[in-house]
């Protein structure tokens, strides 16, 4: 019978969005492969992400517990990972299209002599079974893509699934008896920068901001992005171009070559909207666009524009939002 | 020290693709640029060399003959020493397939390091980097923002969900680079002239002793993305909120 092995994403002991939407993608091709589904949590210390994840209807929560597996270091993970999906006979290996499964996950197939298909955004039927649907050409085109190989792997795009919910019930949690240290990874870790924000992480946010090459500065883009944010309780994205020219850092970066978003209201200031950055939030609900050209590629696709210089628009925007309570 | 370096071609991201009654996108008249992020990969090769000693640089590329246009104009003619073709018919290739060919060609060519795009922006897979790094049992960085050499090992920052990682990787290893690793150079006239009298080897899969080149993924079916429509103009800030509370509800 078939099963789908989805890897666990966590940090700080909490399980990630990331988890749940690609549990969701799993779910929907579990319907159609007639899959039961089983969890595998990589790790140290990672006992509370597996109690966590106990109710969401996995037959078996993996847990490889090891210091070698503290850090997601792609060698050792993915033989890990490619260890639990043997021995538990899994025929399909799923983990988020984060930067860490898109790092991981190759290798897993690679390991496993997989087929993979990479950021899918649906589980579909297809004349040779189940599929999956995918973006090409920066979401110019949608693939669908059948696998050949015997066992399949896949990541899926967080912003494509909702998150699965809780079913109940409670999954059998087993140690895996990990060895990492069969991979030889010859790999350090030096250090990890993280940028610095108490606002939600643009994946997970349910409003999204973002600026452009438009607010000419970095702190142009700060002066009028961060209140805006506040204003919202949104995260804050940013054009290629604005990030190509230093106004933000690079994990700002929304579109083909960044981020993938699709949240309730996503705020475009000051982007003209090349389609590689449509490519990475035309799928949000609702679309505003604040640009001083109305003749911009973002105007045709957002659902609210405003033909305003951003400078004045936003923080008279950010007053009467306040001012709303 | 050696390092190859791959020259993917693909469409222009902005040539307008067309589906047609196969459901297949149709290629007629499409143009063709180098993979903007092995340019990224390149410049990385060339800035490498320039700073080591005595480092080789070889590029490769796979695909019909036009691909070697691409490895003379985007690779050789920027500075790297010699190229690689492997005649191949790309569209019946996945990344599997590309990857077990790179790793033939690492194989012939033992090089420390093995620097790629960390996608190619046709098909988007981000894979052969890490599949071929798999194969070869080697450690990867992928989606490069730096990368310098100390002793025997490359150090790298990735950059990655929530900011940036380094990691230091033993050689030989794979890197694959990101569009902030550096800004492509362009290649000079003196540049030109003599990447046209570069050497170039070439080879077919059956020469590398691959056996087994069948795709594991097939596109069965393309699809248009669902259009979406221009909504309407709002004349004020005022109406902005309105329309955002009433008509949207979102607020």
């Amino acid at each position: 019978m078939s099963k789908i092995l989805v890897v666990a994403e966590h940090g700080n002991g909490t399980v990630r969005k990331a988890t749940l939407t690609t549990l969701q993608m799993a779910r929907d091709l579990a319907a159609k492969k007639g899959s039961s589904i089983d969890i595998a949590v990589l790790g140290h210390g990672v006992g509370g992400v597996a109690e966590a994840l106990k109710g969401y209807g996995a037959e078996t929560i993996h847990v490889a517990d090891h210091a070698d597996l503290a850090y997601p270091l792609a060698p050792t993970w993915a033989k890990v990972i490619a260890d639990i999906a043997q021995a538990a006979d899994a025929d399909v290996v799923a983990m988020s299209a984060s930067t860490t499964g898109k790092d991981i996950l190759p290798r897993v197939a690679a390991r496993l002599e997989a087929g993979m298909a990479s950021d899918v955004v649906a589980v579909v039927d297809t004349d040779d079974g189940p599929g999956f649907r995918r973006p090409m050409w920066a979401g110019a085109l949608l693939a669908d893509v059948v696998i050949d190989s015997d066992v399949w792997v896949v990541t899926a795009r967080g912003s494509a699934f909702d998150a699965a919910a809780a079913t109940g019930g409670s999954s059998d949690i087993e140690a895996f008896a990990a060895d990492p240290a069969a991979a030889a990874s010859r790999t350090r870790f030096v250090k990890f920068d993280a940028t610095a924000s108490d606002r939600p992480s643009l994946d997970e946010a349910d409003v999204v901001v973002a600026g452009g090459r438009g607010l000419k500065s970095a702190e142009g883009f700060s002066q009028v992005m961060e209140p805006l944010a506040d204003a919202f309780g949104a995260a804050i994205g940013a054009s290629r171009a604005a990030v190509d020219d230093g106004y933000a850092p690079n994990d700002y970066q929304i579109g083909q070559t960044g981020k993938v978003v699709a949240p309730q209201l996503y705020v475009a200031v000051a982007i003209s909207g090349a389609i590689q950055h449509l490519a990475g939030m035309k799928n949000s609900k609702v679309i505003v666009a604040i640009n001083t050209r109305d003749d911009e590629p973002i105007h045709k696709i957002a659902d609210y524009s405003l033909k305003a210089d951003a400078f004045t628009a936003v923080p008279e925007l950010v007053e009467k939002l306040a001012a709303r309570g | 020290m050696k390092i190859l370096v791959t020259a993917k071609r693909v469409t222009d991201p902005n040539a307008k693709l067309v589906i047609n009654d196969d459901g297949n996108w149709i290629d007629d008249d499409v143009e063709y640029i180098l993979n903007p992020f092995c340019e990224n990969a390149i410049e990385a090769a060339l800035q490498l060399a320039e700073a080591g000693d005595d480092v080789e640089t070889v590029a490769i590329g796979i695909g019909d003959d036009e691909v070697q246009r691409f490895i003379r104009q985007g690779a050789l003619a920027r500075g790297v020493d010699r190229g690689i073709w492997v005649e191949a018919e790309e569209a019946e290739l996945d990344s599997d397939g590309i990857a077990r060919i790179l790793k033939a060609v690492v194989e012939k060519e033992e090089p420390d390091l093995v620097l790629l795009g960390k996608q190619a922006v046709d098909g988007d897979s981000n894979q052969v980097a890490q599949l071929l790094a798999e194969m070869l049992g080697w450690p990867q960085a992928t989606f490069a923002s730096d990368v310098t050499i100390e002793g025997n090992e490359a150090i790298v920052t990735r950059e990655v969900d929530g900011g940036l990682e380094t990691l230091a990787i033993g050689m030989p290893c794979v890197v694959s680079a990101d569009l902030r690793l550096n800004d492509p150079r362009y290649a000079s006239l003196a540049g030109i002239m003599k990447a046209k009298k570069k050497e170039m080897d070439e080879y077919e899969p059956d020469d590398l002793d691959i056996d087994d080149l069948d795709p594991k993924v097939r596109v069965v079916a393309m699809h248009e993305p669902a259009g979406r429509s221009a909504g309407v103009a709002v004349a004020d800030v005022d109406e902005l909120i309105a329309k955002l509370a009433t008509e949207a509800r979102v607020i």
